[in-house]
């Protein structure tokens, strides 16, 4: 993974010293809260319910295990000895003390660290495919692109105060896992006819309240242009977005408001006056951060160990559910669940993730990701260590064997943390992951991703869970609207809407009735999703509707 | 008082007198539901009117809206030859609907441009703009809502010059322009990204 040399160490001590003035500054009343805002908000702190919020970067999903294990000391030093892993590939601390953030990006730092554009309205956290640099489905290894544009975004003195936020994802695969559609800018690596690494460019995607699928601006860009082509989207956004009303400000409403071929002609003209200055890009760059990412001491393939444990049904579930193919033979990748139903979607506690960090150490070359689903990942396991690691993994209730089911929710964190929330978001994910706890029927009814947010700024992407959960408030109490056939990657949908809202106690029952209607009316080894388009959501809602009726 | 202005890395004295156009009489109506670019957010520009009573001393250094300037253009033609015309435009308005009217843009020795709030990101385009795409040589001034952790970036898209806030003290202001030391990307103050200068 990349190494910090002098220069981004530097930026980041120089941060720090920064951000205590500007916290000093604020403390001493010379900054009023309004000024403060920004400035703590683009170093990853919000001011929560119960106490601030430090939203900490992993860029593009990528940990060392030394920098696992100081977030681990982080969590038991200045907060309650857990955090939470985002959907954003971020890990958010909900108790530390204001007083205390100088301290802890000090130590985080130490191991190339920051909280840096976590949050306010600037260029985001890049983020990319979890499976990047392993998928056997891969054409291109976004990652050192990743890093180049974490590089070039990072304090970009023209994108530094932005209409809205604005997030960038990368993704090199025909399977896009990274959701690049639902992104301000998405970008997909591919190699053209002449096996040149081109870029295709899409523009003014996101979910939030007015969820829209990106539209193409640009099918076919040399990677030399990748900068100065979003510097050029950028700066059309920058200039005329809208800034009078923050539901309006995103990217996609400019978009949406001038027409595609409107905004794209302006881009290129923007571009025609930077294409080729100086932040085009070069073979040296490139070079240079590829090599940080270049195969690690893959080992030949041993013996078949995994063949003598076909008889433990656990172990075998969890093979089938939690490891994923591998570029490599006698290689998986293995997510780690951060979903089991004794904590909140995401949630790890430090044991948790000191002995992932030593798992990694041990089995996948010192590295972890985060994925946007919420999960650790161990991308580089040897086949024969599995059962190992499985064994290891158990201990630290990090096996449940629901990758990619029903109780894998994608979860926000909520009216419990979040201040902006309408609706409690846990206590949901919580109460349907009890009732379906047994893992034989979550295994037949099959994939089936469920997204839960607690407000429409969908931080949970509701919109694109096969079943999407939204909190809402009406007359202040809290509501859960629920959508059905939203859908991620290359076949991206937005959920529909069933109809009116429930109440917490209800949505145990929604969820089983929707489940009940996609179970009698499936085809054999059909998906809920493929289930849903087929029949739409009217049979789903006269179930979970009619009844009601009836009362 | 000390000058609230910095000028070059320096506390400066400040020689211009901003001249500010009289209150619009009526209130403009916003364009509901049309899609105009370039008047997306409301904002309303100068009125004929307003234009026509803005007034000014006849000698000395003065920073004129944009839309007043063009207006007097031909009667001013010899103070901006002495150099005594600066322009003021504000983060709404058009570069394009006006660089054309000006022959030369550097036969002014001073734009400044107004931030209304500090948040509002649009003055650093309009500042790269200006320098690379007009190639504004002169001094490029920050008003308005200018404070220190902004000026950085206010910097790095060619502004050389600032005038902070009045209830602000420049001298702790002028700190912000050296918080960070190598940044990585090009820009304005400096063009080659970190890459193409150090060895990494
Ligand atoms: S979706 Fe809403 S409630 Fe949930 S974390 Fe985001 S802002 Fe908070």
């Amino acid at each position: 993974m990349y190494k910090y040399d002098t220069l981004d160490q530097t930026l980041v001590n120089e941060r720090v010293a920064q951000y205590e003035g500007q916290l000093t500054r604020f403390l001493n009343k010379e900054l009023t809260e309004e000024e403060f805002r920004p400035l703590r908000l683009q170093n990853g702190l919000y001011i929560q319910r119960h106490a601030p919020m430090l939203r900490v970067a992993i860029p593009y999903g990528l940990l060392s295990s030394s920098q696992l294990i100081k977030l681990a000391d982080i969590a038991d030093k200045f907060d309650r000895g857990y955090g939470h892993f985002s959907t954003r590939q971020n890990i958010q601390f909900n108790w530390p003390k204001l007083e205390d953030t100088p301290k802890i990006l000090k130590e985080l730092a130490k191991v190339e660290m920051h909280a840096i554009q976590t949050s306010g309205n600037c260029i985001r956290n890049i983020t990319t495919d979890q499976f990047a640099g392993v998928a056997p489905d891969e054409i291109i290894d976004p990652r050192y692109l990743a890093e180049i544009i974490r590089q070039w975004s990072t304090f970009h003195p023209e994108f530094a105060l932005l209409p809205r936020k604005f997030k960038i994802a990368i993704t090199g695969s025909s399977k896009d896992r990274a959701i690049v559609q639902a992104h301000d800018i998405g970008l997909e690596i591919f190699a053209n006819n002449k096996n040149e690494m081109t870029v295709k460019v899409w523009v003014g995607g996101g979910l939030g309240r007015t969820p829209i699928l990106g539209s193409v601006i640009k099918e076919s860009l040399s990677w030399k242009h990748m900068l100065t082509y979003c510097e050029a989207i950028l700066r059309i956004y920058n200039l005329y977005g809208r800034r009078d009303n923050m539901y309006k400000a995103r990217i996609k409403i400019l978009v949406k408001s001038l027409g595609i071929e409107k905004f794209k002609q302006l881009v290129d003209k923007e571009w025609e006056t930077i294409k080729d200055g100086p932040n085009t890009l070069d073979e040296l760059e490139i070079n240079r951060v590829k090599a940080f990412f270049s195969e690690p001491n893959y080992k030949s393939r041993g013996t078949d160990e995994l063949s003598k444990y076909t008889d433990n049904k656990q172990f075998s579930q969890w093979l089938l559910r939690c490891t994923h193919k591998h570029k490599k033979l006698g290689y998986r990748s293995v997510t780690l669940s951060l979903k089991s139903n004794e904590q909140a979607p995401g949630d790890a506690t430090s044991d948790q993730m000191r002995s992932v960090a030593e798992l990694a150490e041990q089995y996948s070359f010192g590295e972890i990701r985060v994925s946007h689903e919420q999960n650790l990942i161990l991308a580089d396991v040897l086949e024969d260590d599995l059962f190992e690691l499985w064994e290891k993994a158990k201990v630290q209730k990090l096996t449940t064997p629901n990758i990619g089911l029903l109780t894998d929710i994608i979860c926000c964190p909520g009216g419990d943390f979040c201040s902006l929330a309408n609706a409690k978001s846990i206590p949901i994910a919580k109460s349907i992951q009890d009732i379906f706890d047994d893992m034989d029927y979550l295994h037949d009814i099959g994939e089936i991703n469920l997204n839960i947010s607690g407000c429409m700024n969908a931080c949970g992407h509701h919109h694109v869970g096969h079943i999407g959960i939204l909190g809402v408030d009406k007359d202040g109490s809290e509501w859960y609207q629920v959508t059905l056939g939203g859908n991620q990657g290359n076949f991206a949908s937005i959920g529909k809407v069933i109809g009116p809202s429930f109440s917490e106690e209800e949505m145990p029952e929604v969820i089983k009735k929707i489940i009940g209607t996609y179970v009698s009316n499936r085809h054999p080894d059909e998906n809920f999703i493929d289930c849903v388009s087929r029949i739409g959501i009217d049979p789903f809602k006269k179930e979970v509707y009619g009844e009601k009726g009836k009362k | 008082m000390s000058s609230q202005l910095i000028l070059n890395n320096h506390i400066a004295n400040d020689e211009w007198q901003l001249i500010e156009p009289p209150k619009a009489q009526e209130e403009v109506k916003k364009q509901a539901g049309k899609v105009v670019i370039f008047k997306i957010t409301g904002e309303a520009s100068l009125n004929q009117d307003q234009i026509e009573k803005t007034t000014f001393p006849k000698s000395g250094k003065i920073i004129l809206p944009i839309q007043v300037l063009l207006h007097h253009q031909k009667a001013l033609m010899d103070r901006i030859a002495k150099k005594e015309i600066g322009i003021w435009i504000e983060t709404h308005e058009e570069i394009n609907s006006f660089i054309d009217k000006i022959d030369d843009i550097n036969k002014f020795s001073l734009i400044s441009v107004n931030v209304r709030k500090f948040a509002d990101g649009r003055i650093f385009s309009i500042g790269n703009m200006l320098r690379m795409k007009y190639k504004f040589k002169n001094e490029l001034r920050a008003i308005g809502d200018v404070l220190r952790d902004q000026l950085f970036f206010l910097k790095r898209s060619g502004f050389n010059s600032f005038l902070i806030r009045k209830d602000r003290d420049a001298n702790d202001a002028i700190l912000g322009l050296t918080d960070f030391s190598t940044p990585y990307q090009g820009a304005v103050d400096q063009q080659k990204p970190a890459w193409k200068i150090i060895k990494r």
